[in-house]
């Protein structure tokens, strides 16, 4: 790389956190120099083209640590624009701390409006959970990823990895899930549960709960997903065919609860369970506080406070 | 009433609040400059100068104020700031030949040229520690007999190589030359492109650089100590300043645009020779910013390990696996990664609670005798049934 | 499985399996494999004999696509009859093969063996890498091979580090056969077993490879082992062939000098 793009303010402070005007701090509009997005946007157009496939990227050093979100924060970075309105959530909630750690962020770097409804939003990005508000064409989900290759855990090489996914020797993926039926009776993934993408490649969803995986499938969406620590980028484009491995006569199953929300009483969401007393006493509530909220908001179920 | 948690935002701007007076401390006492930190923790600002890949004392000093001296914090303070540096070009090869010598030392040879310098060393320090230092008492230390001028000292393994004693420095740089022709290309750049493997051993090289210093001694012990044993000897470590040169194409010439302090080290390992190739020395080399000698000792003998593929020894160890060492040699993906336990998982605990639940349901089920799918651990035998196809669990099948 | 044997020797007897022509790979002058050539029919069990250092390991690896030649051709006839220069496909190709037309039965079994998964799916893995979904379908046809292989199906869930050598060896062919390949490659399959288990091992070996209609190259040291097995012979020793011929032939009446002396060396009982 020999381009001297000196898009950097040689006169700023080096300390962009306490300025909380937009792209008054010395910084590119959402951090990210013009030559990385540009790098960035080429390797999620590949992985666009070839859905589920890992693409190397030169992923940057961010203000926050690896894996913390840096690879998401990425392809945020890169896609952002000044009129879009973003979202940030994890585990399903915008007011984790890191959700609004992650907010601030592009507030600050890139003065973009954020939100937290999901209908709302044109970029989301998100770690562990799938909003349970269904997403349009037009929306972009961006998924932190912390251990991208589905492979990883039953063969640490990458050397041998790579050759398994080009040669799509997946068999391996299957004697886990063999196991896991002969030893426990059941499939024991519960999250970042393997699928197989446009019928070809087997990819890791990130850690969302299986319970989130039929939501990949035949997404409007474009589902971008990055994991900045290990480098490499992955997407699936909207409408794309989406399933998660299984055997013919042990079917991919969600999770379910017996109770209802607490707030909203929806039976149909991911429930968090909270403890409520140090005798045993518990709740469960939607872990998707934008969609429990709207619930709420819409009279779904009467509160006796 | 359970009222949902809320107020994430607040809670981290009191946390920052909190940081910013336990950084500063006790105010009755004076705050500690930038300049003092870089004079007097000139080895913790070296440290964060090579890991953090950027040569600048002044911001090295700062991040580790900002960090409360924590190494890896400050790291990552450098690091991050080091992305947003635009690139201008590449220096010329530095030429550490002509390095001004602070110190120089070879435990090959008993004397030799330009002698053996041992410069501002802890080395043969007594580690008692020293009291006067807490009574902030002023020790007139003497400074170095100022006309004594340090002779040439000419490159140690040159000696050797001139006798074809150890293999050319350029030798096996990674990339199977068959006729073994020095690398001619430019090196690649580990921070503009993913590693990928088999690593050249420039992308080793750079990776080790950078690598975190605690991680590299550990993995140098262990070949000294029997895990790829690669029979080291410090050929000649040098400390000190050394020219860095630019040469843009519209001067066609080189200019010099600052010195730095570096510690290089170069190993003499283990011999090796062919059926047509006499034995001779083989090399291990380490380079780092600043004092760090120890980085740059540690440094040579795990380049030496990671050449085992292309000196066609065996891999058995951990430091001579490529993917390991270079995989899990940056504090800022280790640290990362590790504490990135204590963000919320919260969801996917709550996808193995529920699986377990279930599990252990039906464990009870079975061991009070009711019917329930077969299940074997693998310790012993199971019973002779078929697996049940579970139509007795209640299950929910939810496709979108 | 007799069927399979019969269909096999109908077309079989058109032209051989495997045909290699003047192959070449050299550590060094007498070190390797140095100019060999053979052809191996359906249904035929050819024996690779020799001392250590003689070759035979070296011209294994470079017949099963594990080592490619210095020079030299080895063609395969496909299912299909189609002729693959084994060299010229490209390595995907090469690696479906050894996942189903062809097997690799290593002399130590855990080189041959996911040690850490249960003998069912060891047995399941190639089925489910070519495809196979169905669970109990798996479990079934695992069941059936540890029949076949003489081990007690009650430890289908069991971890092949609690078999013994000689079930680990079992365990570790029924895995390669569960695709039915045509072609097996053997490297001292019996090497390490204790004398009675080797017997046993070596039945069951001679009954499958005529049920199954099978083809193997076998690489051993053992004459005896050689004398059950094979129906030819090579003898190799510095990287060459110094004859081959009939297994009976060659071992009851070697011409090389150095054959003679292979044979002469075996002890009787």
């Amino acid at each position: 790389m020999t381009n001297a793009a000196l898009y950097h303010n040689p006169d700023s402070q080096n300390d962009g956190q306490n300025d909380s005007q937009s792209n008054s701090t010395g910084y590119n509009f959402a951090y990210l120099d013009e030559q990385t997005k540009r790098m960035i946007r080429r390797c999620l157009l590949k992985a666009v083209a070839v859905p589920g496939y890992q693409v190397p990227f030169g992923g940057r050093e961010m203000p926050l640590p690896y894996g913390w979100g840096t690879g998401g924060m990425q392809v945020t970075a890169t896609i952002i624009g000044q009129d879009d309105v973003l979202k940030v959530i994890d585990q399903g909630a915008d007011d984790t701390t890191n959700a609004v750690s992650i907010r601030r962020f592009f507030a600050r770097t890139a003065g973009v409006a954020t939100t937290e409804s999901t209908r709302e939003a044109s970029v989301i990005q998100t770690r562990h959970r799938i909003p349970e508000t269904p997403l349009s064409h037009g929306q972009i989900l961006v998924y932190q990823v912390p251990i991208p290759d589905p492979l990883r855990f039953i063969e640490p090489r990458e050397t041998e990895t790579r050759k398994m996914h080009a040669l799509q020797e997946y068999g391996v993926m299957h004697v886990k899930l063999y196991e896991d039926i002969a030893r426990f009776g059941h499939i024991a993934t519960t999250y970042a549960y393997p699928v197989k993408v446009n019928g070809h490649y087997v990819m890791d969803p990130s850690p969302i709960p299986k319970f989130d995986n039929p939501k990949m499938h035949g997404n409007p969406a474009l589902q971008l997903f990055g994991a900045g620590r290990e480098k490499r980028i992955y997407a699936i484009p909207p409408f794309t065919r989406v399933e998660s491995l299984d055997f013919e006569d042990h079917p991919f199953e969600i999770q379910g609860w017996d109770q209802t929300c607490e707030f909203c009483g929806s039976d149909h969401s991911f429930l968090d369970e909270v403890v409520t007393d140090d005798e045993g006493g518990r709740i469960f509530i939607c872990s998707d506080t934008d969609y429990c909220n709207q619930r709420f908001a819409n009279g779904a179920r009467q509160e006796a406070v | 009433m359970y009222v949902a948690v809320k107020g994430g935002e607040k809670a981290i701007d009191q946390a920052h609040s909190w940081l910013d007076e336990t950084r500063r401390g006790d105010t009755s006492l004076p705050e500690l400059s930038v300049a003092q930190i870089r004079q007097q923790m000139g080895l913790a600002v070296d440290r964060v100068m090579a890991e953090g890949s950027l040569y600048d004392p002044e911001l090295a000093a700062l991040a580790l104020k900002q960090a409360s001296g924590d190494a890896i914090e400050a790291i990552f303070l450098l690091r991050a700031y080091r992305t947003t540096l635009p690139r201008f070009l590449a220096s010329v090869p530095m030429e550490t030949n002509t390095m001004a010598i602070q110190r120089r030392i070879s435990a090959a040879y008993k004397d030799l040229p330009g002698g053996q310098v041992l410069g501002p060393t802890y080395d043969y320090t007594h580690r008692l520690l020293d009291f006067t230092l807490l009574a902030n008492g002023e020790r007139g230390s003497a400074p170095p007999s100022g006309d004594e001028t340090v002779e040439d000292c000419p490159r140690v393994l040159d000696f050797l190589n001139s006798e074809g004693l150890i293999e050319s420095p350029l030798a096996n740089s990674g990339r199977t030359q068959s006729d073994g022709s020095a690398e001619s290309e430019t090196p690649a750049d580990l921070t503009r492109q993913p590693l990928d493997y088999p690593a050249g051993r420039d992308l080793r090289l750079q990776a080790l650089a950078r690598g975190d210093e605690g991680f590299l001694l550990a993995l140098a012990y262990s070949t000294q100590r029997g895990y790829g044993r690669n029979h080291p000897f410090a050929g000649e470590i040098r400390q000190g300043e050394v020219a860095v040169e630019i040469a843009p194409e519209e001067l066609g010439f080189p200019v010099i645009v600052g010195d730095i302090q570096v510690s290089e080290c170069d190993m003499i390992n283990q011999f090796i020779g062919t059926e047509t190739e006499a034995p001779r020395f083989t090399r291990g080399y380490g380079l780092a910013f600043g004092n760090s000698e120890r980085k740059a000792l540690a440094m040579a003998l795990v380049d030496r390990a990671l050449r085992a593929r292309e000196l066609g020894e065996d891999v058995v160890s951990p430091a001579q696996d490529e993917e390991f060492v270079l995989a899990h040699c940056d504090n800022l993906d280790s640290s990362g990664f590790v504490s990135h336990l204590k963000l919320p998982h919260y969801v996917d605990f709550q996808s193995e609670l529920v699986l377990l639940r279930r599990l252990r349901k039906e464990f009870e089920e079975r061991k009070s005798g009711r019917q329930g799918p077969k299940v074997n651990t693998t310790s012993k035998p199971g019973n002779q049934d078929e697996p049940s196809t579970d139509n007795e669990q209640r299950r929910e099948v939810k496709q979108a | 499985m007799t069927n399979a044997a019969m269909a096999m020797t109908q077309e079989a007897l058109a032209e051989p399996l495997l045909k290699v022509k003047n192959l070449r790979k050299l550590y060094a002058p007498g070190k390797g494999v140095d100019g060999v050539d053979f052809e191996l029919w359906p249904g035929e069990v050819l024996g690779i004999v020799g001392e250590s250092g003689s070759g035979k390991t070296t011209l294994l690896q470079c017949l099963s696509g594990m080592l490619t030649p210095d020079s030299g051709q080895i063609e395969y006839t496909g299912k299909q009859g189609d002729k693959l220069d084994i060299y010229k496909i490209t390595e995907s190709q090469r690696r479906l093969l050894l996942r189903t037309d062809w097997g690799i039965v290593h002399q130590h079994p855990r080189d041959g063996l996911r040690m850490g998964v249960s003998a069912g799916a060891n047995i399941g893995e190639r089925l489910m890498a070519i495809g196979e979904r169905h669970y109990g379908n798996l479990r079934s046809t695992g069941e059936a091979w540890l029949r076949e292989m003489e081990i007690d199906t009650a430890r289908i869930d069991d971890l092949p580090r609690t078999f013994s050598g000689g079930m680990q060896q079992r365990l570790q062919i029924a895995r390669n056969l569960v695709t039915q390949p045509r072609l097996v490659f053997m490297d001292e399959p019996t090497g390490g077993l204790d004398v009675s288990v080797q017997a046993r091992l070596l039945d069951m070996l001679r009954n499958l490879v005529v049920d199954l209609g099978l083809s193997v190259v076998l690489v051993t040291h053992d004459l005896a082992v050689a004398r059950l097995l094979s129906h030819r012979l090579m003898v190799m020793r510095g990287g060459k062939v110094v004859e081959q011929g009939l297994t009976d032939q060659i071992l009851d009446d070697p011409q090389h000098p150095y054959s003679q002396l292979l044979v002469s060396s075996v002890l009787t009982p």
